[in-house]
C-alpha cells in the first residue's frame, strides 16, 4: 500500500531478493507437505478399495463406485447439510444486518465497544459454547419456557432438532456477518440517505435502492464467510441435533473413524470440495490475498 | 436521519438488543454453572449456588492432564506457525520475488478449506505414511492451520511498513543482520505477538482436526466431547471461564502494548488497511 518514497541502495535490495526464498522455504515446504501433498492424496484415495474391514489400510484400484457409493448413501445429508447452511447463514444475517446497521448509524463514540461484544463470546471454547446452547434450548430449558408463554404456540421442542443445529450455525456466524457489514455500511453516508428521505423515498425504498445496493458487498463476503464452514461443520449437528440431523462433516467422521471407510470418506470430502469451489472462489476474488478472511 | 419518536428506531434497538442476549446468552450459562452444584454428574441443569468449583479449578486429574496437553499444543503449535509464517510474510512483504501472488494464495487456500475435508487430508497423509497418530502428529496438524492465520496477520501488518527505517541503519554501517534485530524486529513485534495470540488460541480450541489426528492423546476439547457422554464436571465450566478470563485480559495488555509500541515508533507500522 504505502510504497516507501526512498528507494533502498540496490545492495541492500539485492541482499532482501537473495534473502527471499531461503525465508520462503520453510514455511512453503511445511505447506506443501501437511496441504497440497495430502489433499492431492485424496484424490487417489477417493478412488482406492480398503484392504480389510479393520485397518486404515488401503490399495489403489481405479474404484469410481466409491462416489456413486457416497451419493447414494449419503446424498441426502449433502443436501440438508447445504440447506442448513444457507438457513443458518439467512438468520445470521437477519440478526447481524439490524445490529450492522445500529453500530455504523447510532453507535457515536461507542462503536469500538459495541463491536468488541461482538466478538467477545467467541473468545470462549467452541465445544463449550455449544454445550452451553444445549442446556438453553433443552426441553426444561430456559428458551422454551419464554416461548411456551407466548400464546398460540403447542408443545415445542428445539434440542435435538434440525432448528437447534440451524440456531447453532448461525450463532457462530454472527461475528462474520457483523465485521465485514459495518464496514460496507460505512461507505454509507447519512447525507446520502437524508437526500433520499427529502426526495420522498419511505424508510423500505431507502433500504431496498440506497441501502442494500451499496451493502451487497459485505452481505456476500460476510454471507461467504458464514456458509463456507457451515457447510462443513460437525460440531452443531453432534451436540445439538438428533440422529435424523447429521450433517456432512458427521458423516466423514463416522466414516473416518469409526467405519474406517477411508476412500468413501475422501470421495464424500472432495464431493464436498466440489460443493464449495464456486463460493471460495468467488470469495477469494473478491478479497484476493489481503487476509481479509481472518476472524 | 431525522430526530423524531420513530417507531422503527424502537424496533431496531428492541431486535439488536435481544441480538446482544444472544450473543452472550451462552456466556453467561457458562460462567454461571461455574457456579452450580450439579445433582448428578451432568452440569447441564441449574440446582444451587456454591464456590465450591472454584476452589481446586485443577482438581480433576484427567481434565487437567488435557488442559496441560492442550497448553504444549499450542504453545508449541504458535511457536512453529510464528516462526515460519514471520519468515514467509517478511519474504513475502517486500514484494520482489516472482511467483509471490501464488504463495499468497496458497496460504489463504486453507482458510477456505472446510476443516473436516483438511482432517481427513491429514489423517490419511498419516496414515500412508505408517506415522503413528499422537502430540507429533497433533501438532504438525496444528502448526499448519497456525501457519496460515499467522503468515497473514504478520503479513498485513508489513504492507505499511516503512522499510526506509531499514534502508537507514544499513547506511549507518550496521550489518544488514544487526539492522534486522535493532530495528525491524522491535518494530515488527506487536505483530509477532498477535499472530502467536491467535495461533496459539485456534489450537487450544481446535476440536475437528485433533479429532482425527490425536490418537489415544486427549486434548482439552477432546475431553470435553470424551465427557459429554457419561459426565459434564462443573470445573469444566470454571476453566472456561478461567481462559475466558485470560484472553480478554491478554487482548486487552497487548493491544495496549501495541498501541504503545506505535506511539513510540511515531506510527512505524501504522494498522493494517480495513
Amino acid at each position: 500500500m504505502n510504497a516507501s518514497p526512498v528507494s533502498p541502495r540496490p545492495e541492500a535490495r539485492r541482499s532482501r531478493t537473495a534473502l527471499g526464498w531461503p525465508l520462503l522455504a520453510p514455511g512453503l515446504g511445511w505447506l506443501l507437505l501437511l496441504f497440497v501433498l495430502p489433499l492431492a492424496g485424496l484424490l487417489p484415495l477417493s478412488l482406492s478399495l480398503p484392504v480389510d474391514r479393520f485397518g486404515l489400510a488401503v490399495r489403489f484400484a481405479w474404484h469410481g463406485a466409491n462416489y456413486t457409493t457416497v451419493l447414494r448413501d449419503h446424498g441426502e445429508v449433502l443436501l440438508r447439510s447445504c440447506g442448513y447452511a444457507l438457513a443458518a447463514t439467512l438468520l445470521a444475517l437477519a440478526l447481524a444486518f439490524p445490529l450492522a446497521w445500529l453500530i455504523r448509524f447510532r453507535g457515536g463514540r461507542w462503536k469500538p465497544l459495541l463491536l468488541g461484544l461482538v466478538v467477545l463470546p467467541f473468545f470462549t471454547s467452541y465445544l463449550v459454547r455449544t454445550i452451553a446452547w444445549s442446556t438453553l434450548l433443552a426441553d426444561r430449558g430456559p428458551v422454551l419456557a419464554v416461548l411456551h408463554r407466548l400464546p398460540g404456540l403447542g408443545e415445542l421442542r428445539l434440542l435435538n432438532t434440525g432448528w437447534a443445529v440451524i440456531g447453532g450455525l448461525a450463532y457462530n456466524a454472527l461475528p462474520f456477518l457483523v465485521l465485514p457489514l459495518v464496514v460496507s455500511l460505512e461507505r454509507i453516508e447519512p447525507a446520502l440517505l437524508e437526500a433520499a428521505a427529502d426526495l420522498h423515498a419511505g424508510p423500505l425504498e431507502r433500504l431496498r435502492r440506497v441501502v442494500l445496493p451499496l451493502a451487497l458487498p459485505g452481505v456476500i463476503s460476510g454471507g461467504l464467510l458464514s456458509l463456507i464452514p457451515a457447510i462443513g461443520d460437525l460440531v452443531n449437528a453432534r451436540f445439538l441435533g438428533g440422529p435424523n440431523d447429521r450433517m456432512i462433516g458427521n458423516v466423514v467422521e463416522s466414516l473416518m473413524l469409526v467405519q474406517m471407510q477411508l476412500p468413501r470418506a475422501a470421495a464424500l470430502a472432495l464431493l464436498l470440495m466440489l460443493l464449495l469451489a464456486a463460493p471460495s472462489l468467488l470469495l477469494l476474488q473478491r478479497h484476493g490475498r489481503d487476509g481479509a478472511l481472518l476472524p | 436521519m431525522k430526530r423524531r419518536a420513530d417507531p422503527l428506531g424502537w424496533l431496531l434497538r428492541l431486535w439488536v438488543g435481544l441480538t446482544y442476549a444472544v450473543l452472550f446468552a451462552p456466556i453467561a450459562v457458562v460462567v454461571l454453572f461455574s457456579f452450580n452444584r450439579p445433582r448428578g454428574r451432568f452440569n447441564l441443569v441449574w440446582q444451587a449456588f456454591t464456590l465450591e468449583n472454584w476452589r481446586d479449578p485443577f482438581g480433576d486429574a484427567a481434565l487437567s492432564q488435557a488442559f496441560l496437553t492442550s497448553l504444549a499444543i499450542a504453545l508449541g503449535a504458535a511457536l512453529i506457525a510464528t516462526l515460519l509464517g514471520g519468515c514467509m510474510a517478511l519474504a513475502l512483504a517486500r514484494r520482489q520475488l516472482r511467483g509471490g501472488d501464488w504463495i499468497s494464495l496458497l496460504l489463504v487456500l486453507p482458510l477456505t478449506t472446510p476443516e473436516v475435508v483438511l482432517a481427513t487430508a491429514l489423517l490419511s497423509l498419516f496414515a500412508a505414511q505408517g506415522l503413528a497418530r499422537g502430540p507429533l502428529t497433533l501438532l504438525l496438524a496444528h502448526s499448519l492451520f497456525c501457519l496460515s492465520y499467522a503468515a497473514l496477520v504478520l503479513k498485513a501488518r508489513l504492507e505499511g511498513f516503512d522499510w526506509t527505517l531499514e534502508a537507514a541503519a544499513l547506511d549507518l554501517g550496521a550489518s544488514p543482520l544487526q539492522a534486522f534485530r535493532r530495528v525491524t524486529l522491535p518494530l515488527l513485534a506487536p505483530g509477532l505477538l498477535a499472530a502467536s495470540l491467535l495461533s496459539f488460541s485456534l489450537s487450544f480450541d481446535d476440536y475437528v482436526v485433533s479429532l482425527f489426528t490425536a490418537g489415544s492423546t486427549v486434548t482439552l476439547p477432546l475431553h470435553i466431547a470424551g465427557a459429554f457422554q457419561r459426565e459434564i464436571s462443573p470445573r469444566i465450566h470454571v476453566l472456561s471461564s478461567l481462559v475466558l478470563l485470560t484472553s480478554v485480559a491478554l487482548l486487552a495488555a497487548s493491544s495496549r502494548w501495541a498501541a504503545a509500541t506505535e506511539a513510540r515508533t511515531d506510527g512505524g507500522i501504522p494498522n493494517p488497511p480495513t
